[in-house]
């Protein structure tokens, strides 16, 4: 299957190793992945608060690009982009005088025929069972499937099969043969972008993710978003602070989950970038060596 | 010569705005055969119908033409008019100028243009109307009442208890309904089950109630006092005339794991089995999808236990054919499933129940036989959640409709939790508190005050389990949406109602209207509240729309009274708008050849073939035949007739065209 890819800035940045370890996995899982070329800031969490019609020229900008790269699908990783682009392309489709005004801005034609495509929906297409068959419990492990928001609200843009109680996640986890647990938080706030300025709030709010999973006996929390992993990760001193805890439950994208069943090298998922030491690991244990030379060969 | 009399209304403003009505009366005035026209503000007002009588009188007209609103709104006003002036009614007919003209068209010569055209068209077709006369059909004095629970218990008891007869049909083995499953009824907390079971013992006892249980209605054809009801007699598997209802059968029934119906899962039944101790008739029936003698031909414990050998494993399903002169629908209404709310975790967590699994936890009858006891261990909960308007008014996941009755009885749950947990804690969530009946907002202020439940305003965004617990997150709107967790042993959904399983396939077997949600349609919401729009059938209880038991009961006696009203009639009038096959003088007595594809096409079965002799009885030839009574006036025979020997009467083929000819003209 092949796939347009918008990486968006988390992928380059602070989440880089959820772009490696998609990349990763790609291959393994018949994925083609081609970025897209001269995209741009899908606008986030600051755009759609200053200026409505600037939060839907910028994500229109990168589905025209992708409509002229002739791309049929466009796999937007990580959720807050996912989110602006679905919303842009359901507000444009609606409206058309907002759609003159935004491919003015844009000089460029949007007809809206590219599909817009998150994680979860391209992994449940290429994680078929002939791939599950090679890799039979690969991933033993007690998890929590935490989808935070933007993959998941709002209802009229997203489309999500039980926005209250998503089961899509969970499902690929149990595919590689994690056994999801059943908990309270999977789509309770993470604090999203107060990382940066109320980093109280956050430390409040993942507290609250992060013990229930560890009451649970969860080995570890899997995300999909670089937002909600950043916040569970990163902010660990605020949260011991707030909290008064400490948790050592490490954050897993659900890529570098299955890169890890699929006995990739923990370096080439990049898994040696989180703050939480990554404590779960593959049934084949090659990548905990992420020294040795012959990793890549697994799998 | 034909000497037509035109009426021009200008329903106050509504068709003067944009038509001009005097130009109209004026051009209709010189047309050919119109010896009278003039328009008046309001035809149908008292001075505006004398007009109508005199012009009749003094001008001695032959037919009448009535341009104003719709004939659904008031052609038997003016029809009766003409007959007040010793004219027949079916001369006078009307141009709809309001709803076919002015109220659909911009004010103008064209719109002017228009209205003269509708009613020159009526103009030539009352020149060839004939007079014609009501049709007189008899009236079966059989009501039948589909859904036996308390609506149609009711509906069937006045009914009966008026002197008439009534088949009372109900799909399940028992009639009673979600009344029989209630605990206490609000606002005065009386036992559902010791006010309901004399009236279910009195509809066995009524003779002049035939009850079929295990039955549903296959068909109903007909119309209004002459309808053929047929129904279908689910094999029971036990003849009822031997059997004594002495219950050994269901104790010798090896299989005892079946969820009851009745108590909603939280009991079970075996496969031969009587839905709960005061079913009404107390007699067994076999779920043969769950019999073992049925699903592998071996067992028949049943059979070897009944002393009375009333088993009857080859019984077949019967179907009966009954005549009816009318029909009341009461089939209630069902319980929203609650897959729709995953975040509530019913299904996941077994504490999280339905309000009526609670009536049954509630109930002397029930599984706990009454005592309020968790389906997950047994212990009593010392907290407790009631979830109000669980998909209630909730156009995003739900219904967009409230269900009327949760407020009520989730005050009820709460309390009755309170008279029987002393040291529970009842808390409810709730969205706004609809109280509004005798007696109701006292009865849930009561709930509150003297019985101490905690009531909140907001609602519940998650329910999960932690540490044996059910965690209930929700907001308080009323302190600053503050958020709010409770960690309860139990917790009670307050689930939308909704139709009942097979409405929508029943209302279309009876041919009456339903709404979007399922509901049957009553004929006005406000001045036809139990009638649909098909004649002789009426409507009562939730199957219309949620109500609780006194509206219910309301509403079926009001069905009763109107079932009653029209069998106190000898015999019903028909308008005669029907099918006509010509006679003519000897020899030819019809130009109906006897082809008899009328016979085929019709419908209703209205055509009947027609032997035409010699005074000595010899055969001259056969003749097609319109029963007046069947003919339902749709005019297909009239299209298939290849000799144009039909023609339906008030709409004859001349008159048509000559309508569509002055159109063209």
């Amino acid at each position: 299957m092949k796939i347009g890819l918008y990486p968006g800035c988390s992928l380059e940045g602070s989440s880089r190793e959820y772009a490696e370890s998609l990349r990763a996995i790609a291959p393994h899982l018949g994925l083609e992945l081609e970025e897209i070329e001269g995209w741009n800031c899908c606008g986030a969490s600051s755009a759609h608060q200053l200026d409505h019609t600037l939060s839907l020229a910028l994500p229109a900008r990168i589905l025209a690009q992708a409509e002229k790269q002739k791309f049929p699908e466009l796999l937007v990783p990580c959720a807050a982009c996912y989110n602006r682009l679905a919303s842009t392309k359901k507000d444009l489709a609606n409206d058309a005088s907002t759609r003159d005004k935004v491919t003015d801005l844009i000089n460029m034609p949007y007809t809206g025929v590219t599909s817009v495509q998150n994680i979860l929906e391209v992994l449940n297409l290429v994680l078929t069972p002939d791939v599950q068959k090679k890799i039979p419990a690969a991933f033993p492990h007690k998890v929590v499937c935490y989808y935070g928001c933007l993959l998941v609200r709002p209802a009229s843009v997203v489309h999500a099969e039980k926005m209250e109680d998503p089961m899509q996640m969970d499902d690929l986890m149990k595919r590689i043969g994690a056994t999801p647990l059943d908990w309270g938080m999977k789509t309770e706030c993470c604090g999203a972008s107060l990382s940066i300025t109320r980093t109280d709030i956050v430390g409040k709010l993942c507290g609250n993710i992060l013990e229930d999973a560890t009451m649970r006996g969860a080995e570890a929390i899997i995300v999909a978003c670089p937002m909600c992993h950043s916040n569970l990760d990163m902010r660990r001193k605020e949260i011991e602070r707030v909290t008064g805890k400490k948790f050592s439950i490490p954050i897993v994208y659900i890529t570098q989950a299955i890169g890890m069943a699929l006995g990739l090298d923990a370096k080439s998922l990049g898994l040696h970038r989180h703050f939480v030491e990554v404590s779960v690991h593959g049934k084949n244990k090659v990548q905990q060596n992420v020294s040795s030379p012959s990793m890549a060969a697994v799998s | 010569m034909s000497r037509i009399g035109v009426f021009i209304c200008h329903c106050g403003e509504n068709i003067s705005a944009t038509v001009d009505c005097e130009k109209v009366a004026k051009t209709l005035a010189s047309m050919p055969g119109v010896a009278h026209s003039v328009d008046y503000k309001y035809m149908c007002s008292d001075p505006g119908q004398s007009l109508i009588r005199s012009a009749i009188k003094e001008k001695k007209l032959t037919g009448v033409v009535v341009a104003a609103c719709s004939p659904r709104m008031h052609e038997p006003t003016f029809r009766k008019a003409c007959a007040e002036a010793r004219l027949n009614p079916f001369l006078c007919e009307m141009a709809n100028l309001r709803e076919h003209c002015s109220w659909v068209h911009a004010k103008g010569d064209a719109t002017t243009d228009k209205a003269i055209d509708l009613v020159s068209m009526l103009v030539e077709k009352v020149k060839r109307n004939k007079p014609l006369f009501p049709i007189k059909v008899p009236v079966t004095k059989t009501a039948l009442v589909i859904g036996g629970g308390i609506a149609g218990i009711q509906a069937a008891l006045d009914i009966a208890n008026a002197g008439q007869k009534v088949v009372l049909v109900e799909r399940e083995p028992s009639i009673g309904g979600h009344m029989s499953q209630l605990s206490e009824t609000f606002p005065t907390l009386d036992c559902s089950q010791c006010i309901l079971t004399p009236r279910m013992v009195e509809v066995a006892q009524n003779p002049n109630i035939t009850l079929y249980t295990y039955a549903e209605v296959e068909s109903l054809s007909g119309f209004i006092g002459n309808f053929t009801a047929r129904i279908r007699k689910k094999a029971k598997s036990v003849d009822e005339k031997l059997c004594t209802g002495c219950g050994e059968c269901a104790t010798a029934c090896p299989i005892k794991k079946i969820p009851s119906e009745f108590n909603t899962g939280l009991g079970m039944r075996g496969a031969i089995y009587v839905p709960f101790p005061q079913a009404v008739p107390n007699k067994p029936v076999i779920d043969r999808s769950r019999c073992t003698y049925f699903k592998s031909g071996k067992c028949k414990f049943c059979a070897s236990k009944c002393p009375a050998q009333a088993i009857r494993f080859d019984q077949q399903d019967e179907i009966i054919e009954i005549p009816i002169g009318s029909v009341v629908v009461t089939t209630g209404f069902n319980i929203k499933e609650t897959s729709f709310f995953p975040e509530y975790g019913y299904g996941k967590y077994k504490d999280v129940v339905t309000g009526l699994q609670f009536e049954r936890l509630l109930s002397a009858s029930g599984p706990t036989l009454g005592e309020v006891k968790r389906p997950s261990d047994g212990t009593v909960p010392k907290k407790i959640v009631f979830v109000a308007c669980t998909g209630s008014r909730d156009p995003a996941k739900g219904i967009e409709y409230c269900s009327k009755i949760c407020c009520m009885y989730t005050a009820k749950h709460a309390m009755l939790y309170k008279h029987k947990v002393h040291d529970g804690d009842a808390y409810v969530f709730y969205m706004d508190i609809r109280a509004a009946g005798k007696g109701y907002d006292e009865f849930f202020r009561r709930a509150i005050e003297e019985d101490h439940v905690n009531y909140i305003r907001g609602r519940i965004s998650r329910i999960y389990e932690r540490n044996g617990k059910l965690i209930v997150r929700g907001a308080d709107t009323l302190l600053g949406a503050q958020q709010v967790e409770i960690e309860a042993d139990m917790v009670v959904l307050a689930t939308a109602a909704v139709a009942n399983d097979g409405a929508e396939s029943l209302a279309q077997k009876l041919h009456v209207s339903y709404d979007a949600h399922h509901f049957f349609a009553e004929a006005h919401p406000k001045l036809r509240p139990v009638e649909t729009n098909t004649a002789g059938i009426f409507l009562a209880g939730a199957c219309q729309s949620p109500k609780d038991i006194p509206e219910t009961v309301s509403q079926a006696s009001a069905a009763a009274s109107k079932v009653i009203g029209l069998f106190s009639n000898a015999e019903l009038t028909r308008e005669p708008i029907i099918a006509v096959v010509n006679r003519t003088a000897p020899p030819l007595f019809s130009t109906c050849v006897g082809c008899f594809m009328c016979q085929s096409a019709c419908p209703y079965h209205a055509i009947e073939q027609e032997e035409i002799k010699t005074r000595e009885g010899k055969l001259i030839k056969m003749v097609a035949k319109v029963n007046p009574g069947l003919c339902q006036g749709c005019g297909t025979c009239v299209a298939f007739c290849r000799s144009k020997s039909i023609d339906l009467q008030g709409y004859s083929n001349e008159q048509v065209y000559a309508e569509v000819m002055e159109l063209l003209s």
